[in-house]
């Protein structure tokens, strides 16, 4: 049982795929504008993040390992994704047209979001079996959506600051982003209970 | 009577500096030389002029009608003469003109005839269209049309009727006399607002640091032999306010977006209640109120002052001193400067402050705000000053209405007590107008798409009704041409009536020349017009300055094309119909 | 290699089937984008971005063929709220900024041809053949599409003048005085 919750809080807290591994910077500085949007896009990132992961480790363990494929791995990872991705974002378009506007044009651009094919290639390279890929993977989006709706809500607030005209927009949320990085650093010092 | 009370949250204590203004009784203001009566006085719609330049007017005389059920009518203060009906500069922050009637006053102030009325014999619905026909609004400063407020609501039972004789802001003491003057008359009116709404309780609260205004107002009471309860409120800034007044009395808090009505209470001024006893009991319509004049001046006091009186002509009663550099309408909190010595006073009006640096200091700059959270302790509606500034000043709209800005009341407790002095209602006031500008905006903007919406629906139906037409007189004429096969029917003629069914809907077959007169005819008109035009001209066109005339030769040399299309204009319908012929 | 070729193509049947099956039973008619862009546009119908109305613009603007900075009348917000609302950068518009403005017709010169009244798109022009035309002014949007049809050039634009109803409080800002002499 520890076991999994080593895995749930690394991946949220300690190895955070934004912050930590920077990985998903594109959406993490594009769809952090506003709180709402924030909000929509970690909902979305989590649940194709989660689905993408499964799916990638039965492609993985039941079709390329068994035929010496390994080499495809990236290639059939990134087609399993965009594919879950569209389907998403159909289901989501005729179910529930509020959430999809919502979302808007940031679900599409989940295709293009790193973590969501760095975190299973990271669950192979890390021997995960498909429990602990699953829960990997879920972390690693719980943790993409933290940090994104906390970023969101910070750069509301400096929306309204006196910033230097320079640094102002995308220049000072950099900088944010790379305070907010620091303060994450902290949680590695949680690996020393572990 | 003990009367349980209740506290609302925030509010600041400032210097009350009533003391000044209430050593004298209320004074009668002698005539001004010119009246300058504006015509919007009160919330809602502007009243229409009722009378023309030259007109003579009576005291009390109609001369603003109003406009719809949310609008009060506007009186000749006294008799006289219409000078004009024009824009004059009106008392708003704005400094910007409004239509307002100029009167000269003929020094006799003869009244119109006066019906006093019993307002027991009559219904309630008469009563309020009396009220609104004698200009009766809110005195305490907001001005609402109290006609409107007087009808009980439907769905909730009238609780209490709240009366708001607080009077919290500093200075302003015209309130206070008026109660110790002239309680009997506030009280009558306040009978008349309860026959009218019929509430289980009335409670008349008056701030405590008034014991002269609450004896006399109780005596008043007892005297008339009604059961109103007459309550000293504890001084605090903003008690004064609708919604903390009903809070202190009755405990109930009037939810954000709500009326007082939805929870079965209404609150009036003491004025107004005033104003409507001598509307009703004595024909009397608003055309006088009571005003302080205090502050840097000679002589503080109050005094009833005819509206449309010029604030020179006003504050010269005071005589202020030397270094007055400026007159606040209303409080020192919620006041604003008054924009020219020109500006007249209006039903709004309740106090006149001149103004001096050593009175009113000038601000300390603005500082950064260190979010300390001192306005939020003092709003008097729990709001977060903090934040809606912090949005306000990034023009964060939507976000300052998510902090419900829409209820802060612009009391400026919040600017009080500040302690990095900024001015945070006049970021609210800017939030407020521009959220405002943008409602009108979009409303225009819906209204300018349903209409387009309209159009392109009705022109696609008069091109559906317009073929039809065609194609059933194509038919009438192919059958025509079956029945007399010889070749009598011009071309030519055809051909050009097609085209003038297509214009204007006449008749397939209308003859050649109807067509050519008809052309001619606006080829006369716009010959015609461009005579007219050249007659015009040549007024502002000699002594030019070269850059001038470089200018009008750019003009004229974009305009020569254009011109030369004008007559290209009439070609395309022509060739139109003869490619309709070849098809049909 | 022929292992591989065949696994990936049967991975590209399989999701290839999936998504046309998904897309025939989860289809969507129209598109709600158009409507929020169409919302935030001015409404004036004056055709200034090129397109022949504030709809077919948003419909451009939505399927990506025109730009957001097209728009003179809804001004350099309209373009920071498209912005916003696409998550595109905002860009400079790409006209002049004009004060909100109104058409007046001179009546004098007025020949009553009725040419101005076709082209109003909102119908606030009223008159008829032959008779002196006039504007109402409250729903007039300023689209100066009445302005070049007059044959006697009677129409002028005219700003409106800020009054009593239309003011707005200013943005404080903090007045920079000379310091008083000292005393």
């Amino acid at each position: 049982m520890t076991h999994y919750l080593f895995i749930v809080i690394g991946a949220v807290l300690v190895n955070n795929v934004v912050l930590v591994k920077i990985l998903g910077l594109c959406p993490f500085m594009g769809v952090s504008r506003k709180l709402e949007t924030a909000f929509g896009m970690g909902a979305a990132t989590t649940f194709v993040l989660t689905v993408a992961t499964g799916a990638s480790y039965v492609i993985d363990h039941y079709l390329l390992m068994p035929f010496g494929l390994e080499y495809l791995r990236t290639l059939s990872f990134i087609v399993t994704i965009a594919a879950i991705v569209q389907l998403t974002e159909m289901v989501i378009q005729k179910t529930s047209p509020v959430l999809h506007q919502v979302l808007g044009i940031y679900l599409p651009l989940i295709t293009t979001n790193c973590a969501v094919l760095g975190v299973p290639l990271l669950n192979v390279a890390n021997k995960h079996d498909f429990i602990d890929s699953l829960l990997f993977g879920a972390g690693s989006a719980v943790g993409f959506s933290l940090v994104l709706v906390l970023f969101a809500g910070m750069r509301e607030r400096i929306e309204g600051a006196d910033v230097p005209l320079h640094f102002k927009g995308t220049a000072i949320a950099m900088i944010t982003a790379g305070l907010m990085s620091l303060a994450f650093m902290g949680f590695a010092g949680l690996d020393k209970y572990q | 009577m003990l009367q349980r009370l209740f506290k609302f949250k925030g509010g600041v204590k400032p210097q009350t500096n009533k003391t000044q203004s209430v050593g004298l009784p209320i004074a009668v203001a002698p005539l001004p030389t010119r009246l300058i009566v504006p015509l919007h006085q009160s919330i809602g719609g502007t009243p229409d002029p009722l009378v023309a330049p030259g007109e003579r007017v009576l005291k009390g005389q109609k001369i603003g009608g109003a406009d719809g059920w949310i609008s009060s009518a506007v009186h000749a203060p006294t008799s006289g003469t219409v000078l004009a009906v024009e824009e004059r500069v009106a008392p708003h922050p704005s400094g910007l003109p409004t239509l307002s009637v100029i009167i000269e006053p003929d020094g006799r102030d003869e009244w119109i005839t006066r019906t006093p009325v019993d307002y027991k014999a009559l219904a309630p619905e008469t009563v309020r269209e009396m009220l609104r026909d004698a200009g009766v609004v809110g005195l305490g400063g907001a001005v609402f049309p109290s006609h409107a407020k007087l009808s009980a609501s439907k769905t909730v039972p009238m609780e209490e009727l709240v009366i708001n004789g607080a009077e919290c802001e500093p200075y302003i003491t015209c309130d206070d006399l008026l109660m110790r003057e002239r309680a009997e008359d506030v009280v009558r009116g306040v009978g008349l607002f309860r026959d009218l709404l019929r509430p289980k309780r009335v409670l008349i609260g008056i701030e405590d640091n008034k014991p002269e205004a609450v004896a006399a107002m109780k005596r008043a009471v007892q005297a008339l032999g009604e059961d109103f309860a007459v309550i000293a409120v504890p001084t605090r800034y903003p008690a004064g306010g609708a919604k903390q007044l009903i809070r202190v009395l009755t405990g109930k808090e009037v939810p954000a977006a709500k009326r007082s009505t939805e929870l079965g209470v209404q609150c009036f001024n003491v004025a107004t209640a005033y104003t409507a006893w001598r509307a009703v009991a004595h024909g009397e319509p608003v055309i006088s109120r009571i005003v302080t004049l205090t502050g840097n001046v000679a002589q503080p006091r109050n005094w009833e002052v005819l509206i449309g009186t010029p604030l020179a002509e006003f504050v010269a009663l005071g005589q202020p001193k030397a270094d007055t550099d400026g007159y606040l309408m209303g409080g020192p909190m919620m006041g604003f400067e008054m924009p020219s010595p020109d500006a007249p006073l209006v039903k709004a009006t309740n106090c006149i402050i001149a103004g001096s640096p050593t009175l009113f200091p000038p601000k300390a700059p603005e500082m950064p705000c260190i979010r300390c959270g001192e306005c939020a302790k003092a709003c008097p509606h729990e709001l977060q000053p903090f934040e809606l500034y912090w949005f306000a000043r990034a023009k964060n709209f939507g976000k300052t209405q998510e902090y419900s800005i829409f209820d802060c009341i612009e009391c400026g407790c919040c600017s009080y007590v500040c302690p990095s002095r900024i001015p945070l209602v006049q970021y609210f006031r800017f939030a407020k107008s521009e959220i405002w500008a943008r409602e009108r905006e979009k409303n225009a903007a819906d209204t300018a798409k349903a209409r387009f919406e309209f159009r392109n629906l009705r022109d696609e139906r008069e091109k559906a009704e317009k073929a039809e037409r065609l194609a059933k007189a194509a038919a009438a004429k192919a059958a025509e041409k079956k029945a007399e096969p010889a070749p009598a029917a011009p071309a030519a003629d055809a051909g050009i009536g097609a085209p003038a069914a297509a214009d204007g809907g006449a008749p397939a077959a209308a003859p050649l020349d109807a067509e050519a007169v008809k052309k001619a005819t606006i080829a006369a008109a716009i010959e015609r017009a461009r005579q007219q035009r050249e007659a015009v001209q040549p007024k502002n066109t000699d002594r030019l300055t070269p850059a001038q005339q470089k200018e009008i030769a750019e003009i004229e040399a974009r305009r020569a094309p254009l011109q030369a299309e004008q007559p290209e204009r009439s070609a395309p319908p022509a060739t139109d119909a003869a490619q309709e012929q070849q098809n049909q | 290699m022929l292992t591989a070729i065949l696994i990936m193509a049967l991975g590209a049947v399989v999701l290839g089937a999936a998504l046309g099956y998904a897309s025939i039973k989860f289809k969507v008619e129209g598109d709600p984008l158009v409507d929020k862009i169409d919302a935030i546009l001015p409404q004036t119908q004056c055709g200034q971005c090129g397109y022949p109305g504030c709809k077919p613009y948003a419909e451009a603007i939505s399927k990506g063929e025109a730009d957001i900075n097209l728009c003179p009348p809804g001004g350099m917000e309209g373009v920071q709220r498209l912005a916003d609302l696409l998550g595109r950068e905002a860009k400079p518009l790409d006209a002049e900024e004009k004060p909100k403005q109104v058409a007046v017709i001179d009546e004098q010169t007025c020949i009553g041809c009725t040419l101005c009244i076709q082209a109003c798109p909102v119908d606030a022009i009223v008159g008829a053949a032959k008779q002196m035309h006039t504007i109402v002014e409250s729903l007039c949007t300023g689209c100066e599409l009445c302005v070049p049809p007059c044959p006697v050039e009677c129409i002028r634009m005219e700003a409106i003048a800020e009054n009593i109803d239309n003011w707005k409080w200013k943005y404080p800002v903090i007045e920079i005085k000379p310091l008083r002499q000292a005393a």
